[in-house]
């Protein structure tokens, strides 16, 4: 955790933001070879890519520790979410992520469903 | 998705609510009041070509724009977990609320009674779209409190649509926005199709 902290101050910096333009990131590539959506799942899948990790790369890999969606990992990076998707579908080619679609449900608006978001935002009143 | 697993269980599903409405209606104020996380931002970069530009080279003119996007979450249990999406207030974002409405279970309109104009993109748009929504009057400190159904006439709301007025810096007045929200989705069929609807409010703004 330490050395993730450290990292961090490297490349992002509170008052000034991130200090590399989000597009050297991606090398200027807009389209990810994986199509993802902002709410698409990753989880890092253990496989550790041979070589160094471009620091954004390295950084989006630890925060798939636990499955996440693409939206969180881009607003934990401060970065476009189409930056980040180019980056996570990088780490998805080379086998250290692996993505799903946002619901694995056939029909999202399945009213079993919604009947458990009811109980589950009731529950919380 | 080629990297798609077959055996899907390692994630909830993601379930997806708009928060829209005029700026400064307070929909980053609900997403905070609601969410399990403080509200985290993302940006989308959007390239639309531009309209009414001189395309002498013949290079499409493309213009880029950022748009904050302002999201939560609330973990619902261990197969599903709900995200607040607040939609970008101005109209001309119409089309990222396109991208974001895909797969949205339903919407909220955020609604501020003293700038009630600022509200009428998101409805039409939800009511062209047929997404479900329901609008939520924001009570601002100090704003005179009108009757939601002075509201509803003002709208030319649908019958069915809810309305429903809320704090939105209140935890508990902003969930049960939700619920009811969520009990307005079980009442109603999904809309086919919204066109008779949308022309019924057509000549509003």
């Amino acid at each position: 955790m330490t050395s993730r902290s450290a990292h961090r101050e490297t490349w992002l910096d509170e008052a000034a933001g991130r200090l590399v333009r989000p597009y050297t990131v991606s090398a200027g590539r807009t389209r990810p070879t994986t199509a993802m959506d902002l709410l698409s799942w990753v989880v890092a899948t253990g496989v550790r890519p041979r070589g160094r990790l471009e620091p954004d790369h390295d950084m989006a890999l630890g925060l798939c520790g636990v499955a996440t969606t693409v939206a969180e990992v881009a607003a934990r990076m401060r970065l476009p979410a189409a930056v980040t998707k180019v980056v996570l579908s990088d780490l998805v080619a080379v086998g250290a992520v692996l993505t799903r679609p946002p619901s694995p449900a056939a029909d999202p608006t399945d009213r079993s469903i919604l009947e458990k978001l009811l109980v589950g935002l009731q529950q919380r009143l | 998705m080629s990297a798609s697993n077959s055996d899907s269980d390692w994630a909830p599903s993601a379930l997806k609510v708009l928060v829209a409405g005029g700026f400064g209606v307070g929909k980053t104020t609900f997403i905070t009041a609601t969410s399990e996380i403080p509200p985290l931002r993302t940006e989308e970069l959007l390239t639309t070509a531009s309209v009414g530009t001189d395309d002498l080279a013949g290079i499409a003119a493309k213009t880029t724009t950022t748009v904050a996007l302002d999201f939560g979450r609330i973990t619902i249990d261990r197969d599903s977990v709900l995200y607040l999406f607040g939609a970008p207030g101005q109209d001309r974002f119409w089309f990222l609320w396109d991208e974001l409405s895909h797969g949205a279970l339903g919407a909220v309109v955020l609604v501020d009674t003293r700038r009630l104009p600022d509200c009428f993109a998101a409805v039409d748009f939800f009511e062209s779209r047929g997404m479900r929504f329901l609008v939520a009057v924001n009570e601002f400190d100090g704003a005179y409190r009108h009757d939601p159904r002075e509201v509803r006439e003002a709208l030319s709301l649908p019958p069915a649509a809810p309305i429903v007025t809320c704090d939105a810096r209140d935890r508990r007045s902003a969930t049960t926005v939700l619920v009811t929200l969520v009990r307005h989705l079980l009442a109603a069929p999904s809309p086919t199709h919204a066109n008779s609807a949308s022309t019924e409010v057509g000549d509003r703004a």
